[in-house]
């Protein structure tokens, strides 16, 4: 039987410098998980791998086709394979927040650049990994955070509700292809957190009634453990 | 034959011959690979991405520029990536073949590389004045960066524009361990892996770090192909030992397949799982212990890969394969067209030492549309 702690699971994390992603960074390696993380700002990058000299930090953009490749080389060059991707990194669109008729076209195309195709062409680059994980008899998973913003229409929030309603809705679709191959694809709506990108988003909320992003992230970590596990460790070399 | 020119990993009109164990030739549609797999069989690809092993720079104390192609690792371990054997050249690039390349300065060991944002050292020169070990500064993390910002596709004269990594991976590409694609992969995607499952046959990988396949230089050709690492996972080697169990077939994809099994059975017939360097070089001369049947590419005499071709079947009929591909248009290269060749009667015995409890003779009918006439007829 696979092991379904979360101890010794390869797991990658888009946006893993801040918010969520730098919390969920934090309980992984906790909890034993060989964690790389991905982020656009080199000194972000180095900052929590200062902090954190057992993780992974790699530069990139998931929003840029070019990057996804070098992202991915890096990802598998560190973990050696893959159980866990979390496609967390996400684009708010327009900022301050527009509705739709004065959200410009560029916002939106940026919007899902990242929240959409980035994911996408991730979990594509990255698939096969997965597949070859659960080949070894692992339960790979890919988790993509989404938002109430995906379900209910608030207006101010088009570019980012659209998008993250396509990753949804790309989530179950990916699910139920990839069933046969033994590769689960969830969605996540982890609550409106108190995040930099929340704050971006409405700078005069009141922080006391948002979610604290590490108690989101324990319970991103519970899924994880409950749904993925990591093949038999292979047998000695040679 | 032509080489294949043009970058795309299916085209549509993509053609297989099919070479059966008597020697006869069809042609055939690479699309109707499926129909050559039977219930039973166990088709085995390789899972290697392929790194961007071209490292463009210069050699330090000369200031001359070089490139020089990454070609063999000891082992596929994640931090094991300071040390590589390398091919180098002179200045230029892929447009130049590789024939014509000037040559790059001479190496004494200790000599300094700057390759971009990283920083190696030349070790030793190895059989070759242009083959070295090199070894990288840095941290693994530093070094997987350097090589996927700054490393480029390893790529030939015949294809006219760069390639970007993506070309160059399979749709099942899963470690970036290859220094260039295991091409016959390049057949798979997802729908195609279903379907060999609904064939009830069995899809299964393991990950060989396919080494460079051309040097521009005789010498250096003939001791292609190098030692390649590879990994063998303990399901693979079950599938294996399970196929041959209830006679089902053993379809290689890929030369490198055929390479890193029949290297993990050369101790006594068994496949075993876990790392090796397959040092194995397959030719007329070798017996096949594991593989009954392999999709490759269409190569040409002279190659390595046609050389383990020999392991297959006769000269004669290797002859007349070559014969109708340069006939019929036959395209080469990675991005060219296939060929599955079952191993020939004469090529077929091989050593039943732990395994010889196995039936002789193949469980399942042969399928309604293939033209395989192969089996386990010992």
């Amino acid at each position: 039987m696979a092991d379904t702690s979360i101890r010794g699971l390869r797991i990658a994390i888009t946006g893993g410098t801040s918010g969520l992603g730098l919390a969920l960074v934090r309980r992984l390696l906790d909890a034993g998980a060989d964690v790389a993380f991905v982020a656009r700002g080199r000194s972000g990058v180095e900052r929590v791998c200062q902090e954190r000299p057992d993780v992974h930090g790699i530069v990139g953009d998931v929003s840029k086709k070019e990057d996804i490749h070098p992202i991915a080389i890096q990802v598998l060059g560190a973990l050696g394979g893959l159980d866990v991707l979390v496609n967390n990194a996400s684009s708010l669109g327009p900022v301050p927040l527009a509705p739709l008729a004065d959200t410009e076209c560029e916002d939106l195309e940026r919007a899902f650049a990242t929240n959409v195709l980035g994911p996408f062409r991730l979990t594509k680059a990255l698939l096969g990994s997965l597949a070859a994980a659960a080949r070894e008899g692992g339960e790979p998973v890919v988790v993509n955070i989404s938002s109430d913003a995906a379900v209910t229409p608030y207006a101010g929030w088009g570019a980012y509700g659209a998008s993250k309603a396509a990753l949804a809705h790309l989530s179950r679709i990916w699910d139920a292809e990839l069933a046969a191959e033994g590769i689960r694809v969830i969605s996540v709506d982890p609550g409106d957190m108190d995040t930099p990108l929340h704050e971006l988003a409405l700078p005069d909320a009141d922080r006391s009634s948002l979610k604290n992003p590490d108690q989101a992230a324990a319970e991103i970590v519970e899924l994880i453990a409950a749904r993925a596990a990591r093949a038999p460790e292979p047998e000695a070399a040679r | 034959m032509i080489p294949a020119a043009v970058a795309v990993q299916r085209p549509p009109d993509a053609r297989l011959m099919v070479v059966d164990a008597t020697g006869q030739v069809v042609h055939k549609r690479r699309t109707d690979f499926p129909a050559l797999v039977q219930s039973g069989d166990l088709v085995i690809a390789n899972d290697a991405a392929t790194l961007p092993a071209s490292l463009f720079g210069i050699h330090v104390a000369t200031g001359s520029p070089i490139e020089l192609r990454l070609a063999g690792r000891r082992s596929l371990r994640p931090r094991d990536i300071h040390r590589f054997t390398a091919v180098a050249f002179g200045a230029g690039d892929f447009r130049t073949p590789t024939e014509a390349r000037p040559l790059p300065p001479p190496f004494t060991a200790g000599d300094s590389l700057q390759l971009g944002p990283l920083r190696a050292v030349v070790r030793a020169i190895l059989e070759h004045p242009r083959l070295i070990e090199v070894a990288f500064k840095g941290s693994p993390q530093q070094i997987w960066e350097g090589l996927a910002r700054h490393g480029r596709p390893i790529q030939y004269s015949y294809l006219s524009d760069p390639l970007a990594v993506w070309d160059t991976w399979t749709a099942i590409a899963s470690r970036p361990v290859a220094f260039e694609p295991p091409s016959a992969g390049f057949l798979f995607d997802w729908r195609l892996i279903d379907s060999l499952r609904a064939r009830d046959a069995i899809f299964a990988t393991l990950t060989h770090a396919a080494g460079i396949s051309s040097t521009g230089d005789a010498r250096l050709d003939a001791m292609l192909p190098l030692g390649e690492a590879y990994e063998i996972p303990t399901r693979t080697a079950n599938a294996i030992d399970a196929a041959r169990r209830r006679g089902g077939r053993i379809i290689a994809v890929g030369t490198t397949v055929v390479r890193a099994v029949e290297d993990a059975a050369a101790c006594d017939g068994r496949v075993r799982a876990g790392h090796a360097v397959a040092t194995l070089r397959i030719g007329s001369r070798t017996r096949l212990q594991v593989v009954d049947a392999l999709l490759t590419g269409q190569h040409e005499p002279g190659t390595s890969h046609y050389e383990l071709l020999r392991a297959f079947q006769d000269d004669s009929v290797l002859r007349r394969t070559i014969a109708q591909a340069e006939m019929r248009g036959y395209r080469t290269h990675e991005f060219g067209d296939s060929l599955f060749v079952v191993r020939g009667e004469g090529a077929r015995q091989r050593p039943f030492t732990t395994t010889s409890d196995i039936p002789r003779g193949r469980l399942s009918a042969p399928a309604s549309d293939s033209d395989l006439t192969a089996g386990h007829s010992g």
